[in-house]
């Protein structure tokens, strides 16, 4: 093969495997879905598909918040305690006070409590300019607290109408030999969702913003980017995603504890750096992210169906989470060296 | 291209008044004034350190100066910001790039743009003609789609001057912009320079390399220390002067060369050294004290030779024998363990830990040589060598525990030439020793790489630049399209048949 067929092979390749391993990623799902599939026919059915997806859910809008911290070269801790105390301040303000906005009146309550918990991280990142995990870490705690102490501990079994109502809506069901497959409607804002969060980060200023951010603060400022600024906004905005997931979780469950939800972050996380996304910023994608949520949910699912005890299903996704950051490091590594040996093939020997 | 111009009697496009810069304790500005003018090409010139990047990060809006004034068009400002100073049309080429390393080419070269546009919606496929445009304008040969990371020095730097170009500004600063280029990339930027001056823009240009400041402009402020020193028209000053003005002595670049009996021992012995795509049939030997140079355009397998004995990217044919043994130089670590050492030429993202200190990037690379014999570190020691180095390579700083990012970039580079020397190589390459340095501290650097050889240290340069080859090395190696051509020895080492060789 000579080095110009090899370079267009290689370029395919290139493709195929995306800027951030989405290809091989894929593959993986595949060849996981197909194992456990042969391994195990109740596997493979309409409803552990949709079982999967709705699990997903919650998991893939914290994981789009996640994706858009990382890119920007910081970590979040912090958005499961946010969306937990912006979904259940909102659902126990309209209990006590009587009061039933309707669902979009009460998503707009939650989001503007989450966007307010997500100015906190923001401002005391971009003002003071501390390390994100150390900030999110300790906001966690401070939100925790005061959701506990000031606004709530107890379980509220019943959600106000307006949400109850959305509880049992399917966009889809049928029956099967296997039993009754049903399709959640909260799959609908999720993947809208992700469709905005994609066109944002690719096709917008602030969106490349969070790019250059990531990939060098000092040059970000000065080639002109309100550095500060986008900071801010990117955890006002994930807080409000968290809110989402959070009137979303409750949605789905059909209650609303105040212990929920926190101590699921580092699922969340692994997800987001298996998808491609780098732990140093400045790389990552929706598509990358969205396949690594499924990853780890499908994971966790054959791991529930082969009988692993719970305990053993965290080793696992820690295990995931160091492969994942391994498998980056080494292919970092390797693709600089495929460039540089594809660049000396042109000169002529 | 030193035609002086009329446009003196023009009013200044941008005027910087009384500038003064602290860093905590350090002045790297007291008072500097100077302007830029429509249609003219100004140099700014002295040693490492004196204050030139700090000058124009002030006008930039990276930094914010402790007092003094920015005039443009007329108005006064005490600080600028990125945003205003891109908005009045100023671009900058950063001596450290500035580049977004994640990022494409391409879109290292639009977004700034987009960016002042006030853009909110950023599209690849409208954008990327324009920095295409701009790379063809340049006759460059950049992979537009390639991540910034991933390129050559050469190519990143090629990447932020496009980026600075692609802008309609009317002041261009250029910060060092030459550092990496070839000359018939200098070449072609010199053109342009000339094109955009005739439309009217303001350039500033900062550059150690005297002739390109005589080459390229119509007049030259010297900074010393952070003082005003002269400015004058170029045509008024020569090499000799402008070097004079800036360290304040007469600078000297004779060859000075020592002599090597015949019976020196061979140290290294480079037999048929052969890696495909880079260099083919490399046959040389490095004699114990000897200054060898290798030299060759760029592209032409000089670094890939250096590169495959330091164990980066190992060669695939031939034998290297160190002290007449076979050694094999598959990884860094055999070549280290062989006692070859290499300053590579990317000193500023692969030598150095920007935020430690000067101490602990001096010695990160010979604590094993700096141990007690429980194998420990050595504190005494280490303090030793590190004060010897900081005062052997007069590094411009208030004391070795300054984060090396606090540095001028001149002085960066001096603490990765301390870091291989701390180690005590038997044999060291060094590539491109001294680009970026100032006349004088060449001169120091060539000095010191003079007294290690005369030590016992082998020493190979890897180098472009004909007046420092011709000032310190016993041979010269050309490479041309990976092959050795040429051997100059003695009296054959002349800048002239350097060029030469390099280029027929
Ligand atoms: N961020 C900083 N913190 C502390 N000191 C600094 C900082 N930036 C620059 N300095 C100091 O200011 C002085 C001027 O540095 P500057 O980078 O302007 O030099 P320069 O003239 O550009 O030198 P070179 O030719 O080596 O690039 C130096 O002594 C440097 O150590
Ligand atoms: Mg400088």
């Amino acid at each position: 093969m000579n080095g110009f067929e090899l370079s267009k092979v290689m370029g395919v390749v290139q493709r195929f495997r995306g800027a951030n391993n989405e290809g091989v990623l894929a593959i993986i799902l595949l060849a996981l879905i197909v194992g456990m599939s042969i391994a195990n026919p109740a596997f493979f059915t309409l409803t552990t598909f949709f079982a999967i997806v709705r699990s997903s859910i919650v998991s893939l809008i914290f994981a789009l918040g996640v994706l858009i911290v990382i890119i920007s070269g910081g970590i979040d801790v912090s958005f499961a305690t946010i969306a937990i105390f912006a979904a259940y301040s909102t659902v126990r303000l309209s209990q006590s006070a009587d009061f039933d906005p309707g669902l979009i009146g009460m998503l707009a309550i939650a989001l503007a409590i989450g966007g307010l918990l997500g100015l906190v991280n923001g401002a005391v990142i971009a003002r003071f300019r501390l390390p994100t995990l150390i900030v999110t870490l300790g906001t966690q705690g401070i939100f925790k607290g005061i959701l506990l102490t000031y606004i709530g501990s107890q379980y509220i079994a019943d959600l106000p109408a307006s949400l109850a109502a959305v509880s049992t809506m399917n966009v889809f069901q049928i029956t099967t030999d296997t039993g009754r497959a049903s399709l959640h409607i909260m799959v609908i804002p999720a993947v809208l969702l992700c469709l905005l969060v994609a066109w944002v980060l690719r096709n917008t200023m602030f969106g490349r913003g969070i790019y250059a951010i990531g990939g060098d603060p000092e040059a970000a400022r000065r080639a002109g980017f309100r550095v500060m600024r986008t900071q801010m906004w990117i955890y006002v905005i994930v807080g409000m995603m968290a809110a989402a997931a959070g009137i979303i979780y409750m949605i789905m469950g059909r209650s609303a504890n105040p212990r929920d939800l926190v101590g699921g972050e580092l699922d969340i996380i692994a997800a987001v750096v298996l998808g491609g996304a780098s732990i140093f910023g400045g790389r990552g994608s929706v598509l990358g992210t969205t396949l690594g949520v499924l990853l780890v949910q499908v994971i966790n699912n054959s791991l529930i169906l082969a009988g692993v005890p719970s305990a053993w299903q965290r080793t696992a996704v820690g295990l995931l989470l160091i492969v994942g950051v391994g498998v980056q490091a080494l292919a970092a590594k390797r693709s600089s060296r495929e460039i540089r040996a594809l660049v000396k093939e042109e000169v002529p020997a | 291209m030193t035609s002086p111009t009329s446009t003196y009697a023009q009013a200044p496009v941008l005027q910087v008044r009384d500038i003064v810069k602290t860093y905590g304790g350090v002045t790297a500005l007291s008072g500097v004034s100077l302007d830029l003018v429509a249609g003219e090409v100004h140099c700014l010139a002295g040693e490492n350190g004196c204050g030139k990047s700090t000058l124009i990060k002030i006008i930039s809006g990276a930094e914010k100066p402790d007092s003094g004034e920015i005039i443009i068009d007329g108005i006064a400002h005490t600080a600028m910001n990125p945003s205003a100073a891109i908005k009045s049309g100023i671009q900058v080429i950063y001596q450290d790039f500035s580049l977004f390393p994640n990022l494409s080419v391409a879109e290292n070269i639009v977004l700034t743009a987009a960016v002042a546009e006030r853009k909110r919606i950023y599209s690849r496929r409208v954008s990327r003609p324009s920095a295409k445009a701009i790379v063809d304008e340049l006759g460059l040969t950049l992979d537009l789609d390639a991540d910034v990371v991933n390129l050559s020095v050469a190519d990143k730097q090629l990447t932020a001057i496009c980026r600075a170009l692609v802008h309609d500004a009317r002041i261009i600063v250029m910060d060092e912009p030459t550092t990496a280029l070839t000359h018939t990339e200098v070449e072609r930027l010199f053109a342009l320079v000339e094109t955009l001056r005739g439309r009217g823009v303001a350039l500033m240009f900062v550059s150690h390399k005297l002739d390109e400041v005589l080459a390229v402009s119509q007049r030259v402020t010297i900074l010393r220390s952070g003082k005003h020193v002269i400015t004058s028209p170029s045509s008024e000053f020569d090499r000799r002067s402008i070097a004079k003005h800036m360290t304040g002595r007469d600078i000297n670049d004779a060859r000075v060369v020592s002599t090597l009996a015949a019976d020196t021992p061979i140290v290294l012995d480079v037999e048929a050294l052969g890696l495909r795509g880079a260099y083919t049939d490399i046959s040389f030997a490095l004699r114990r004290g000897e200054i060898l140079g290798l030299t060759g355009l760029l592209g032409s397998g000089r670094t890939e030779i250096a590169e495959s004995l330091f164990g980066a990217s190992p060669a695939e044919q031939g034998t290297v024998r160190v002290d007449g043994e076979v050694v094999s130089l598959r990884s860094i670590d055999n070549a280290i363990a062989a006692g070859i050492g290499y300053v590579p030429e990317d000193r500023l993202s692969q030598g150095l830990f920007m935020e430690k200190s000067i101490a602990d990037n001096m010695i990160a690379g010979s604590l094993d040589s700096h141990r007690t014999r429980w194998g420990g570190l050595d504190t005494g020691k280490v303090r030793a060598t590190i004060q010897r180095l900081f005062d052997r390579l007069h590094i411009k700083a208030p004391n070795v525990s300054a984060p090396v990012r606090s540095l001028s970039g001149g002085n960066a580079q001096r603490v990765v030439l301390a870091k291989w020397l701390a180690n005590k190589p038997k044999i060291l390459m060094l590539n491109g020793p001294t680009v970026g340095v100032d006349v004088g501290s060449k001169e120091e650097i060539l000095d010191i790489l003079r007294g290690e050889a005369a030590g016992g240290m082998s020493i190979i340069v890897i180098s472009d630049d004909a007046p420092e080859l011709v000032a310190s090395c016993h041979r010269v190696l050309v490479i041309r399209q990976g092959h050795l051509v040429h051997t100059l020895e003695a009296e054959d080492i002349t800048v002239n048949t350097i060029l030469e060789r390099m280029a027929e």
